[in-house]
């Protein structure tokens, strides 16, 4: 099991890396998608991998528990990922309907500049 | 318990949703409230600053759960002293937004800068790392919003590569947390550096993984070289009030690395000794380098000042990259002096561009009131560049004085001082394009004599209201030299309180135990290292 969830983190986190390095809207989006639910699975095998155990600590039993806190901080992960992808659509939405265009560069193109050729 | 900790966080969290709900319709109404909600936060913050300043560190344990499964808000001189230098920012920066009409020329300004405000408080003042990362994208999200603030093309692409770029740290930031978490079993501050004390020296392979990956998610924050390239697009197309209190945002990842990377991995780790200022200090020089060059470089003015923060945070970083208390507390000194000569030359030249055709640095008619704008400039230049009178030059003074290590002091000083010439360079020049070249213009009909200024239909002469704030930030940069001794004993304590870790651990730590589980269970594998859970 640790090899199926170490390939699929390391798997996600490749292909959500290639597409943001596309530098187009949508396939950032799609990368930061996938980059997030890498993350959220490598943190909830921060945890250790457990397989049919309650979280819940039970120090009288003999029981083995799986960690309740990853759990916790998945959930927030998601939420926020959630969150921060719907912000990003409108941006990248807003972005394109304003300039036309879906490139997300990081020397904004100035037309002034060109014009003036200051 | 204190509970005025938590009033930064709550006061700007409860006004926020307010402004944004009942006064959406009502400039006037959110101008009053965000102004009152400011001036009481300043107040807070004044409080807070002089409880924390009689030493001792104050511990807030959210719904009173004990240290490490609950969260803890940590009130110490650093903490105290960075949430006050917001306060005093975003009470010049609304100034500044509300007298020009910023505030007014989209929507939403005044909640979003209050959910802002409650980011940057809470990340100063939280004690547990994954609440800090809350924290952080709390703050992220509303300076999204802030940096598209008033729409256009230009601004919306600077915007979405920004958010692209720290969308991509936040995640980072997670694996970050998560391989901390793996290795530690706690995300608690205080205990992370208990934890991380006790490391076999043997197995710290992952734990220094850990400790680069943060140290790589402060440095995006912070705009340090390999990771700074999101800055200059992104200040120069800001909205002028909004880069202005961006020039505490990069302070977030200055203070996070001072926090972490001292408290948890700090001198005397045997896991971590040495590694990060193997990394943090080239990266530093790197960022001087960079940030001069650009000033030198630049073709408009406020990517000349995005790329003169840049290069101040290079000089902050090489001396945060020493990890000594000597040269941290020069680093806290110029570390409040660079955000408000930052926010300084950011208001100032908002008020020139407004009136002015461009922002390029070409000669044009001088507009209204051209030798008040060019005191201003070269006032906010001086301070930035570090030139005598004001405190940038005691700041750099400071921090060259503190790294005297031998090995690096040849390129620490050539570094500082080089990027200091290059960068009055880079300001000389652009103020006299601006304003004295200007003058010479005669492109306009019968030019009188010089000091006739042209009357143009467009540009307002600036009022009283309106230069006041940029007047105020330079004045409090003045302040910061008359009374650098206060300021530096200040610094000295916080710095003290930051490398001598065991105050806070105590008092993190030291609140009621709980009652000990008698016998934890013996299944004795590698789940044994986190029996203790915490609480998020």
């Amino acid at each position: 099991m640790e090899i199926l969830v170490a390939s699929s983190v390391g798997t996600l986190t490749a292909a959500g890396v290639y597409l943001i390095l596309r530098l187009r809207a949508f396939p950032v989006i799609l990368g930061l998608a996938l980059l997030s639910y890498a993350v959220n699975l490598f943190l909830f095998s921060t945890g250790r991998l457990a397989i049919d155990a309650a979280p819940i600590l039970n120090p009288y039993g003999e029981a083995s528990y799986t960690d309740p806190l990853p759990q916790a901080l998945v959930l927030t992960a998601i939420v926020i990922s959630f969150g921060m992808t719907a912000v990003l659509v409108m941006f990248a939405l807003g972005a394109y309907l304003e300039a036309g265009d879906d490139s997300i560069d990081v020397e904004s193109p100035d037309p002034a500049e060109k014009e003036s050729g200051a | 318990m204190n509970h005025w900790i938590i009033a930064p966080v709550v006061l700007p969290a409860l006004l926020a949703p307010i402004i944004a709900f009942v006064m959406r319709h009502d400039i006037s109404l959110a101008r009053v409230a965000s102004a009152a909600g400011t001036v009481a936060l300043a107040a807070i913050a004044l409080g807070l600053a002089v409880l924390a300043a009689d030493g001792g560190v104050q511990v807030y344990n959210l719904g009173n759960w004990p240290a490490p499964f609950g969260i803890v808000l940590v009130l110490d001189r650093l903490s105290a002293m960075m949430v006050l230098l917001t306060a005093v920012l975003a009470l010049l920066v609304l100034w500044h937004a509300i007298a020009t009409g910023w505030d007014n020329r989209g929507r939403h300004f005044h909640a979003l800068f209050q959910f802002q405000l409650m980011g940057i408080c809470g990340a100063f003042l939280t004690g547990d790392a994954f609440n800090l990362f809350v924290f952080f994208e709390v703050l992220l999200i509303a300076s999204y919003g802030l940096m598209i603030h008033s729409g256009g093309k230009v601004r919306l692409q600077a915007g979405l590569q920004y958010v692209v770029m720290n969308l991509a740290g936040s995640t980072l930031f997670l694996f970050a947390l998560g391989t901390l978490y793996a290795t530690t079993g706690t995300l608690n501050i205080g205990d992370l550096a208990v934890k991380v004390q006790a490391m076999d020296p043997g197995e710290t392979a992952l734990i220094r993984v850990a400790a680069i990956l943060l140290l790589v998610v402060f440095a995006i924050k912070a705009a340090l070289f390999p990771v700074h390239f999101w800055l200059p697009a992104t200040y120069a197309n800001a909205p002028a009030p909004v880069a202005a209190l961006f020039a505490i945002m990069t302070k977030v990842g200055a203070y996070a690395i001072l926090r972490i990377h001292t408290t948890v991995f700090g001198p005397g780790t045997g896991a971590t000794e040495g590694l990060v200022s193997t990394w943090l200090y080239p990266a530093a020089i790197v960022t001087i380098a960079l940030g001069a060059f650009g000033v030198l470089g630049a073709r408009r003015l406020s990517s000349l000042l995005a790329f003169s923060v840049v290069g101040s945070m290079g000089t902050l970083m090489v001396a945060v990259a020493a990890f000594t208390p000597e040269a941290t507390t020069a680093a806290l000194y110029y570390l409040v002096h660079s955000t408000f000569a930052a926010a300084a030359l950011f208001l100032v030249a908002d008020l020139v561009l407004t009136r002015r055709g461009s922002d390029f640095l070409r000669a044009e008619a001088p507009t209204v009131q051209n030798g008040l704008f060019a005191a201003l400039f070269f006032g906010g230049a001086i301070a930035m560049a570090g030139m005598p009178p004001l405190s940038g030059f005691l700041g750099k003074l400071l921090v060259m004085d503190t790294l005297r290590d031998p090995d690096t002091i040849a390129l620490t000083w050539t570094a500082i001082l080089a990027g200091s010439l290059l960068t009055i360079v880079g300001f000389a020049r652009a103020g006299s394009v601006l304003f004295w070249k200007s003058t010479a213009q005669t492109d306009t009909p019968a030019p009188d004599t010089a000091e006739a200024v042209t009357e143009v239909a467009g540009p307002q002469p600036v009022g009283v209201a309106e230069a006041a704030p940029s007047i105020m930030a330079l004045a409090i940069l003045g302040g910061l030299a008359v009374f650098a001794g206060p300021m530096t004993r200040y610094a000295e304590g916080a710095a003290a309180e930051l490398f001598d870790a065991s105050a806070y651990i105590e008092a993190v730590l030291a609140e009621p135990e709980i009652p000990p589980l008698d016998e934890p269970s013996a299944d004795g594998d590698t789940d044994a290292a986190h029996d203790a859970g915490e609480e998020h």
